[in-house]
Formats: C-alpha cells, sequence, structure tokens
C-alpha cells in the first residue's frame, strides 16, 4: 500500500489470521481478535506506519490481506466507513448468531449499520 | 540462475549470447538467429517466447541442441503448451523452462516435454532441490494418456483387468 | 454412482498428502502467498471475509446418503453446522480454518470426495443435469462421461495454469438442464440424424460473468471415442491464445467472440489434424468400464399410477401443490424423482444444516436408493422414490423443514453468498432473495404466478447466473451503498438469452416492490396459459420498463 493510497485517519488495520482465516484487528503490540481493542491511528504519521506494520506482518507470515482502513468513532469503537469492512468486522448480517456480532454484541451495537 | 532437471542441480553449458563474446555453448534468440549469430563453437540454444510460432521454430530444430521456453511468470501456462507442440513437431533436443516456476508444476512441465527448468536467483534457497524432487513422486501415476510420463492410470487399469474384461 | 478403485483412491490421498505438504512450505516460508493462492485455490480453499472457505466438489452432482453424512461430520467439527450448496452443484464450508484443511480433505478422501479444481484458473468441476440417468427424456446417461471428464480434467498437466477459469457442462437429455449455453465447453450428447448413432455436440465461449455470452456450437458431431481429443484440441488453442493481459478478458468467451466461429472452428480443425488420429480406443474401454457403475437400478415392477398417490393428492391440497413443483417423470413406471427444495422463505437459499443433512440421507435411504442430486438452481433430489411413498416422504421432508412447496416458482430464488461472505463482492445477495420470497411466501399466489426464476449476484462474476434469470439481480456498489440493477427476459435454456436491463439501479428496500411491479405487469398482460418468460418474449422486455419506472425513490428513472 503506498502513502498516497492511504485512507484519511482515524483508521485501523485489518487482516485475516494466516492459519485461521479470523479477521484479526492490530493493537498496539500484536493482534487481536476484539475490535474494540484494535489500535486507532488518528494521524497520517500513525497510518503510514500501521501499514510498515501490515506489510512485515504479511512477510513474517502472521496474517493475510492486510489493509488499513478508515472508520468512524462510534462510542469509542471504531467502525469502518465503507459498508464492505463493516461486514468484515461484524460478521454475515444474515447470521447474527455467527461471526464478531455474536462475539462481541456490545461492539455490534455501537457499530452495526 | 540455478539450472535444475529430475536428477537436481546441474550446470549450465550454455552461455546467453546477450552477455557477449565466449566460446563454447551459447544461447541466441530467433531475431538473433536471423542476424546469423553464432556461438564460437559447439552447441547452440534458442530462446523463444512462451508466444512463438511453432512454424518459425520448427525450421531450426537441425540446428539447434536446446531450446528455453520463457516463463514470465508461473501463472503463465502457455510454456506447457508450446513445450507439448514443439515435441509433437520432432524436437529432439534439449527442452528448457526459464522462469519462476515452482516445485509443484515440476512434473507437469517434465511431462509435456521440458527437461529441465532455469529458475531465478533466490528462488532454490527458498524452494531446496528437495522440494523439487519431492514433487516428482507425489503422484504414482497420472489419468492423462499422450504426455511423458513413464506410466498412466489407464495403463495401469488396464494391467489390473481380468483376462477377459480386455 | 461411480466408486473409485484403488488407483483413484491412491490418487485423491496422494493430493490430500501434496496439500498437506503445501500448506507445511506456505508456514514455513517456502512458498509466498502469491505461489500459495493458485495452490490452495485448486484444492478449493478460498480466504472469504470473514474466515476461509472450503468448496467441495460434487462430480456431476452425485451424492450418496454416507457422503452427505460425511458432510454432515464436517460440518460439525470443523465448521459451524452448516453448509451452502452452490450453482455449480459443489458445498462450500464458510468457516474452516487452514490449519484444519488437510484433515478436512482425509475425511472427504474417506468417502471418495475431493476439493481438486474447484477453484483456480484451471478445469473446474464438471457439471451435468441433475436428473441424469432417471430422466423420461434422456437420450443417454451423461455421468460416465462426465465422469470420464473428472478423470482426464484432474490435474491435468498442460491445462492446469490457464488464462481463466474453465467450467464444463455436460447434459444427455432432450431438455437442457445443464444451462449448457452459459459455460466455456459444453457436451450434448445427441443422435446422429442420419445414422442414429450417439455421439457429442460439442459448444464453446458461453459463459456469464463481465460480457455474457451464448455458447456456440463448434463441433457439430464428434463420434464416440473422438471426445478427449477434441475437448484437448479446443484446450490447448484457448491456452495458446486466450487473452492473459486482461482478467476481465480472458475467458474462452472472448477469444471465440474476438476472433470469430469460423476462425475458431479452423484452429481446432488445425490443432486435431495436428496431433493425429482422434480415434481413441481406451477412451471408448474407459467409458465403458465407467458407464457399469451407472448401470440402471433395479427397479420394482410396478404399476405407471399409484392410487395411494392419487388418494393423497385429492385429500391434502397442500400435498398436492408441493408434488405438482416437487415431481419430475422418472423413466421406470411407478418412479417419480423429487426435487427437494432448499429455499424456504426467509432462508439463506441453497444452505443446510448438518441436522438436515442427517436427516436427508436417512430419508435418501428409506425412499430414494441412498442416493441424491445437487441441482445447479441450488436444491436436492432425490432420483428414485417410489410413487406410492410420495406421501410418507412428504411428510418427512416437513418435520425437517424440506417441504417448501416452490420448486420452479418466484420464491425457488437462485442467490450467490454475496457480501455476507464473498470477499469479491460489490453488494449482498442473501438478504434480497429473503426479502422478496418474504413479498410472494402466499403459497397460492406462488401457483398463480407460475413458473419463473429469479436469480440474483453479488457482483459482475455472476455466480449467482443472473444475466440468465427471467429476473435477474445484480448487486453493485454506488456512491457508497449497496445498488441493484435489474435485468429482463434472461433464459437458462437451451434456447438460452441474456436478460435486458431496465433501469438504473435500485436500493435493497426498493427492489422487492419492482419486482413485485414486474410480476403484477405480467399477470394484467399475460394470455391464458401463458408463463412469465413467454410473456416476456412476447411483449419484449421494452414494454415492462413502463411498470418499473417511478419505483426508485432516489433517482431518475
Ligand atoms: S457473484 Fe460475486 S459476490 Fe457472488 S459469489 Fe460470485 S464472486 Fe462472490
Amino acid at each position: 500500500m503506498t502513502a498516497a493510497s492511504l485512507p484519511p485517519p482515524p483508521a485501523i488495520l485489518i487482516a485475516n489470521d494466516l492459519l485461521d482465516g479470523d479477521v484479526v484487528f492490530r493493537k498496539s503490540d500484536g493482534w487481536t481478535r476484539d475490535p474494540r481493542a484494535a489500535f486507532i491511528a488518528y494521524t497520517s504519521d500513525e497510518t503510514q506506519a500501521l501499514a510498515l506494520v501490515a506489510r512485515e506482518a504479511e512477510a513474517r507470515r502472521e496474517v493475510v490481506e492486510a489493509s488499513i482502513v478508515d472508520v468512524d468513532i462510534r462510542d469509542g469503537a471504531p467502525a469502518p466507513r465503507h459498508f464492505r469492512e463493516r461486514f468484515k468486522t461484524l460478521g454475515p448480517s444474515v447470521r447474527p448468531d455467527l461471526g464478531k456480532q455474536a462475539q462481541f454484541p456490545d461492539y455490534a451495537r455501537a457499530a452495526g449499520a | 540462475m540455478k539450472l535444475l532437471d529430475r536428477n537436481g542441480l546441474k550446470a549450465d553449458v550454455y552461455r546467453r549470447m546477450s552477455e557477449g563474446q565466449f566460446d563454447g555453448p551459447g544461447i541466441v534468440s530467433l531475431a538473433e538467429l536471423a542476424d546469423g549469430a553464432q556461438p564460437a563453437a559447439g552447441k547452440l540454444g534458442l530462446a523463444i517466447e512462451n508466444t512463438a510460432n511453432v512454424r518459425d521454430v520448427e525450421r531450426h530444430f537441425d540446428s539447434v541442441t536446446l531450446i528455453v521456453i520463457h516463463f514470465p511468470s508461473f501463472g503463465d501456462g502457455r510454456g506447457f503448451t508450446l513445450a507439448r507442440r514443439l515435441r509433437r513437431a520432432g524436437f529432439g533436443g534439449t527442452l528448457r523452462a526459464s522462469g519462476p516456476l515452482i516445485p509443484d508444476q515440476f512434473a507437469f512441465a517434465l511431462a509435456c516435454g521440458f527437461d529441465e527448468v532455469e529458475l531465478p536467483e533466490g528462488q532454490i534457497e527458498r524452494q531446496p532441490v528437495e522440494q523439487w524432487r519431492g514433487a516428482l513422486t507425489a503422484f504414482s501415476a497420472p489419468y492423462q494418456q499422450g504426455y511423458r510420463r513413464p506410466r498412466t492410470i489407464l495403463e495401469e487399469r488396464r494391467r489390473n483387468a481380468p483376462e477377459a474384461a480386455r | 454412482m461411480y466408486r473409485y478403485d484403488e488407483f483413484d483412491e491412491r490418487f485423491v490421498r496422494e493430493r490430500v498428502a501434496q496439500f498437506r505438504d503445501q500448506v507445511q512450505r506456505r508456514i514455513d516460508g517456502a512458498l509466498t502467498e502469491e505461489e500459495f493462492r493458485p495452490l490452495r485455490l485448486q484444492n478449493g480453499l478460498y480466504l472469504q471475509l470473514h474466515a476461509y472457505m472450503l468448496r467441495i466438489a460434487v462430480p456431476y452432482g452425485v451424492l450418496s446418503s454416507r457422503q452427505l453424512r460425511a458432510l454432515a461430520t464436517i460440518a460439525d467439527r470443523y465448521d459451524r453446522g452448516y453448509g451452502h450448496f452452490t450453482t455449480r452443484q459443489n458445498l462450500q464450508f464458510n468457516w474452516p480454518k487452514l490449519r484444519d484443511a488437510p484433515d478436512i480433505l482425509e475425511l472427504l478422501a474417506d468417502v471418495q470426495m475431493h476439493t481438486i479444481q474447484t477453484s483456480g484458473n484451471c478445469i473446474r468441476n464438471t457439471t451435468a443435469d441433475q436428473f441424469a440417468g432417471v430422466a423420461a427424456d434422456e437420450i443417454e446417461d451423461p455421468r460416465p462421461v462426465a465422469e470420464l471428464i473428472r478423470q482426464w480434467s484432474s490435474l491435468h498437466p498442460e491445462f492446469a495454469f490457464l488464462p481463466r477459469k474453465f467450467k464444463i457442462a455436460v447434459n444427455g437429455a432432450t431438455e437442457d438442464r445443464a444451462v449448457l449455453k452459459a459455460h466455456d465447453v459444453a457436451v450434448r450428447i445427441i443422435r446422429h440424424a442420419e445414422t442414429g448413432e450417439t455421439g457429442y455436440q460439442i459448444l464453446a465461449g458461453g459463459g456469464l460473468g463481465r460480457t455474457p455470452m451464448i455458447g456456440k456450437i463448434v463441433v457439430d458431431f464428434a463420434p464416440k471415442g473422438h471426445l478427449l481429443s477434441h475437448l484437448e484440441a479446443v484446450m490447448r488453442v484457448y491456452n495458446a491464445q486466450g487473452r492473459r493481459d486482461n482478467k476481465y478478458k480472458a475467458r474462452i468467451k472472448i477469444l471465440v467472440h474476438e476472433i470469430g466461429l469460423p476462425e475458431f472452428k479452423a484452429r481446432i480443425a488445425a490443432e486435431l489434424e495436428a496431433e493425429g488420429p482422434s480415434f481413441r480406443q481406451e477412451e471408448v474401454d474407459e467409458l465403458a468400464r465407467i458407464a457399469t457403475f451407472f448401470a440402471r437400478k433395479e427397479y420394482e415392477t410396478l404399476a405407471p399410477h399409484s392410487r395411494p398417490y392419487e388418494r393423497a393428492r385429492a385429500a391434502n391440497r397442500d400435498f398436492a401443490q408441493w408434488a405438482d413443483t416437487a415431481l419430475f417423470a422418472h423413466k421406470a413406471d411407478g418412479y417419480a424423482i423429487v426435487t427437494v427444495s432448499l429455499k424456504p422463505i426467509g432462508g439463506p437459499p441453497g444452505d443446510m444444516t448438518s441436522d438436515q443433512m442427517r436427516a436427508f440421507a436417512d430419508l435418501a435411504d428409506r425412499y430414494s436408493l441412498g442416493e441424491l442430486r445437487v441441482s445447479h438452481a441450488q436444491n436436492l433430489v432425490l432420483p428414485h422414490v417410489k410413487k406410492d411413498d410420495l406421501f410418507a416422504l412428504w411428510r418427512a421432508l416437513g418435520e425437517h423443514g424440506l417441504s417448501t412447496a416452490n420448486v420452479g416458482l418466484i420464491t425457488d430464488i437462485i442467490a450467490c453468498p454475496g457480501l455476507d461472505y464473498c470477499a469479491l463482492a460489490t453488494a449482498r445477495s442473501i438478504p434480497i432473495a429473503q426479502a422478496i420470497a418474504q413479498r410472494f411466501a402466499d403459497p397460492a399466489r406462488q401457483h398463480d404466478i407460475g413458473p419463473l426464476n429469479i436469480k440474483i449476484s453479488g457482483c459482475i462474476n455472476a455466480c449467482g447466473h443472473h444475466h440468465v434469470g427471467h429476473i435477474g439481480i445484480l448487486g453493485l456498489e454506488k456512491s457508497g451503498r449497496e445498488s441493484y440493477q435489474i435485468t429482463l427476459g434472461g433464459d437458462a435454456s437451451w434456447n438460452a438469452a441474456i436478460g435486458e436491463l431496465l433501469g438504473p439501479g435500485l436500493t435493497a428496500d426498493e427492489t422487492p416492490a419492482a419486482i413485485e411491479r414486474l410480476v403484477d405487469f405480467y399477470l394484467a398482460h399475460r394470455l391464458s396459459g401463458e408463463t412469465f418468460i413467454e410473456t416476456v418474449k412476447r411483449l419484449g422486455a421494452g414494454a415492462f420498463k413502463g411498470a418499473f419506472a417511478g419505483v426508485s425513490r432516489h433517482e431518475a428513472a
């Protein structure tokens, strides 16, 4: 991801765990499955630092499909602005019993559409 | 560049014409060949793109001992068909695939008529020779007839069938 | 059905071991993600939005009850207790882990199943008529040919890295139930007009996705023993000359279109000639060997009409309504082919829970000689049911939520997974299908409307076949919202046609209302006995535009 193609802050780093496929979020150190624990980049310097982390983590084979996603902050939780990434952080809309929305109902209430 | 065949790594006796003047076997392109390029001595190799026309290459079968087909990426499978067609047209020399193929394609390449694979710098360090050799024994026999392979499932079936069913 | 011999078995086991090794090499870094991706795709493993997805091949749609039970076990042990049947007669699991994939493949191999080439730029799982071998209108059973193609295409050394995916379908009946003309290559078993011998007509250049095209006949008649040489010739021309500079122009349909049908046929002819005699005795022998597995079943001798069935029909309106949609003529007297809808009103089309799979497997054992089929319309089929048993079967299906009486009707909607699962999607498809089904839930109304196929895709890749739906719906993204384009007049039969775009995209909320207007227009204008698609063809899609306009509150028509 080039600096030019990075979305404006606030933004978070989303990826899929290589071995599990689960959606994971970058926290200040390491990865989390909890979107509320995601590190939020508030400046473009921080977004660029996240992009570097993304490349390194892919090279270390921790994650795949790493991408920086711009978010709104709703009740302190990052909610992706684009609906595609919002589904990615919530789970299938037709199966509310599955995915992060089932695992983190508080988050889903705050960030849901 | 590292060269390997079914037995493992091997030395490349050919050099590219573009590398300058040299003695011994050399590899030229179709254009260089048309310009009358000739290595100082010995065997002649011909490097072609995977889009080359069989008829253009066929004319040189008698004068070349090696044909090198370029694979721009491992996902570009045109080289497999070109190799198969060159063998069908009667090329009996050495056929080399040059490019970033991966071990999982090695058996396919040999089946289509290649003898050897020339890998870009650094790849063999990541994918050591054992992985290439291992890939050749991953399957005991394939389904397809008409390719360069010691035996096929169809042949095994025929051998297995009771006499009456033959 | 076909059973692996020791060689098929060895091949599939070796494939599992190979994939286990590939996963290990990915983990230890010998393979980069770019190198690994095509390898995992050729084993049916995608990375979706929320997780990996594993696509399991159901060769030409045939399953045994034992295989279905194994799928249920996998759904429970490695997934979330359900699976999704696709338009290519495959089954998808939505939540497997990469680390578990080799073990799942091992379980599949235990019941003679695999995931080979269910994705990737290679020859995909061969599909066929879901009524193969039992339909009354059959010329010849297409399954032996489909199995021959399955084996021939598995790890083909020359055609594993094609410009793009390659889908083959086979049909052996007079009616085309395999959407032949939407395939890269289709094989149609026909009887020669003069000699009466059966052989193969070959079509090429069909395909949906961006730039949908209808397949064209490229070989009029290839006699028996000449099929694989013809297929190889087509593949070789495509592999060498199909475009690789643009993913959206890489399918064979673009090659056929760009060079023209006569030139394409000339290249196939040249290729055949260069290869030498196209007859292969081993193909004839192998086909004969495979055909023994598909010999006619030992049916009981029954009267063509069943009294118990007629009595139950007369006594129970719901049963009669179900039977009207679910049954198809069987070649054996006293038997019926039963299509079981996987489209309960409000459910995701094609989904089945593990409990339903096990229950269904038991019913297949009890009523259908242990065999079932998957249709491209995402429904299941019990191919050998005695008419005397139909009422009992219907009751049993009902206990598991499997007796929805809507096969072929407006709520029997084909929908791809869309943005609820698929990483390539531009919009959701399943909620649209659910909303439309709910709007038309009334069985009497559905039956009054009659045969009508709605097909929904969540992006231009068209896995939901929207181009050939009588009504097609394509989900796109427009200005940061999901937007749905409606097409009308598509046809998936032998009279295949691509639907015509009716107007600007609609929001998800507007879409069901728009569909309703189209249906109301049809009801108001149909002639007696005329189906929806017949009315559309008679009046032209343009006539419906007036009904469609004005639905959208968001954009000018
Ligand atoms: S049509 Fe698009 S959204 Fe639907 S399954 Fe295919 S790729 Fe995914």
